[in-house]
């Protein structure tokens, strides 16, 4: 249970700024996390009413606002488009239509939540978070950044040649996954995430080159050995390290077998 | 605080503490169909539509539905009963809890897509759970609805 003494919409990102330099205050942005903690709020501080909550696409890249919804990623056809179905496979599993309805890529990417689809999907593009203060850093940087009062306004991908897929193993369906994989394949080699390990999603490439031109069975096997032997795997209660190692193996066999035309 | 909402058609204002969420809103307003079945957002019984998408209203402030257009069972007897009757043909439902939030989520589904097919049926109300029956019942009923209206 949380509660609230104070609501404030601001008119401005200074306006959220200035009150979120208060610690007993906070921004809201779905709240669906939020919702699940105790916490005592001063202020809830509402960016809602910025114009945070478009996707905008060029020649380049899509913008995308912070207080864009889930939903409205999942459902964005330019982005479904760019990504092969990836964005949609990552979020559909996220609770539901009514959650995700909600739910805003900003609260999920500045939360840098361990069990994260969102982190997972975004870190295997190239992915940039544009802070009020902060300026633009890549995706990569901010999830390793300790938490300040900063603003997240935009979560910006950079368009490039890519093939991409996701996939996650859950042991129900709208549960948390047991383990997510996402994965591009650019000009300069592959490029996959692992989220759920249970800890923060890392990113992959292929520093021995194992993919070099087409993916076949074989070459795909050989990744699929190297990412386990790589990725680091911890256990909770959805899964033991040993379990989630082996599916470390079996996802990215399966990812780089889709992405390569492959899959049987 | 003072908030706006246009509930069902008729625009109130009323003045409420800042962490009201919308769910005990519209419940003190007599909307009664919408349930509180969780703790964690996962059931999908409080379901609303805010401005027309549905949207869980355990989870969202009052306050964040200020200026904007909020629909419960109650704003939509006709479409509600057209299908429910088909829920009741098949006695989808046992203690029939879960029934408001299941019928605001397929008419927000059937509003979005008008013959969706079996996946499309379990991915859109995957949100929506069940204690009791194990779902057969009321994918039938959706599915017999859906070819009454394609009869139509
Ligand atoms: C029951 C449940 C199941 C879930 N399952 C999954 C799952 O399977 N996969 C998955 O990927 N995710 C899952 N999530 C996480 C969910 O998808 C969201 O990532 C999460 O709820 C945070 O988004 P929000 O909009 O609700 O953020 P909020 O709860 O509003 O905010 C989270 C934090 O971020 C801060 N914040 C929000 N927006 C900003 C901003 N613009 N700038 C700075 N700070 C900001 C808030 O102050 C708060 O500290 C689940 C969540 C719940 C509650
Ligand atoms: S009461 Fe369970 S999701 Fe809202
Ligand atoms: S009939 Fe009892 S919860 Fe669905």
């Amino acid at each position: 249970m949380i509660t609230i003494k104070d609501y404030k919409k601001a008119s401005s990102l200074e306006e959220a700024y200035e009150l979120n330099q208060k610690r007993t205050n906070r921004i809201i942005g779905g709240m669906l996390w939020t919702k699940m903690s105790s916490a005592n709020i001063n202020t809830a501080i509402d960016i809602s009413g910025l114009g945070l909550d478009k996707i905008e696409e060029n020649d380049n890249e899509f913008i995308i606002g912070a207080m864009t919804t889930l939903r409205d990623i999942e459902t964005h056809k330019g982005f479904d488009l760019y990504t092969d179905g990836a964005a949609k496979e990552a979020l559909h599993h996220i609770v539901g239509v009514q959650f995700r309805n909600l739910a805003t890529v900003g609260g999920s990417v500045f939360g840098r939540y361990g069990f994260s689809d969102v982190i997972t999907l975004f870190l295997s593009l190239d992915t940039y978070v544009q802070l009020y203060k902060g300026g633009i850093i890549p995706l990569a940087q901010f999830i390793n950044m300790p938490y300040d009062r900063d603003i997240l306004v935009n979560i910006i991908v950079k368009k490039e040649k890519i093939r991409c897929a996701y996939k996650s193993v859950r042991i129900t369906k709208t549960d948390f996954p047991v383990l997510a994989c996402s994965a591009a394949l650019t000009k300069s080699g592959v490029r996959m995430v692992f989220g759920a390990r249970p800890g923060k999603a890392v990113l992959l490439t292929d520093a021995e080159n194992i993919i070099d031109g087409e993916i076949t069975e074989e070459n795909a096997e050989q990744f699929a050995a190297f990412a386990k032997e790589n990725i680091k795997t911890g256990s909770n209660m959805r899964g033991s390290a040993e379990y989630r190692s082996h599916l470390v193996s079996v996802l990215a066999k399966r990812i780089l077998m889709d992405m390569g035309g492959l899959e049987k | 605080m003072i908030v706006t909402i246009t509930l069902n058609g008729k625009k109130i204002q009323r003045d409420i503490a800042p962490d009201t969420v919308l769910l005990d809103f519209v419940r003190n307003e007599g909307c009664k169909s919408v349930k509180r079945g969780c703790d964690t957002s996962n059931c999908g019984l409080c379901t609303v539509f805010i401005d027309d998408k549905p949207a869980l209203s355990c989870s969202v402030l009052a306050m964040r539905a200020d200026g904007r257009k909020v629909t419960t069972l109650e704003g939509l007897q006709t479409e509600a009963e057209e299908f429910g009757a088909f829920l009741a043909d098949q006695g989808a439902e046992q203690c029939g809890f879960c029934n408001p939030g299941l019928i605001m989520n397929a008419i927000a589904l059937f509003r979005e897509n008008p013959e969706p097919n079996e996946n499309e049926i379990k991915e859109f109300l995957a949100g929506n759970l069940c204690r009791c029956s194990g779902y057969e019942g009321q994918m039938r009923a959706i599915l017999n609805f859906i070819e009454w209206r394609k009869q139509r």
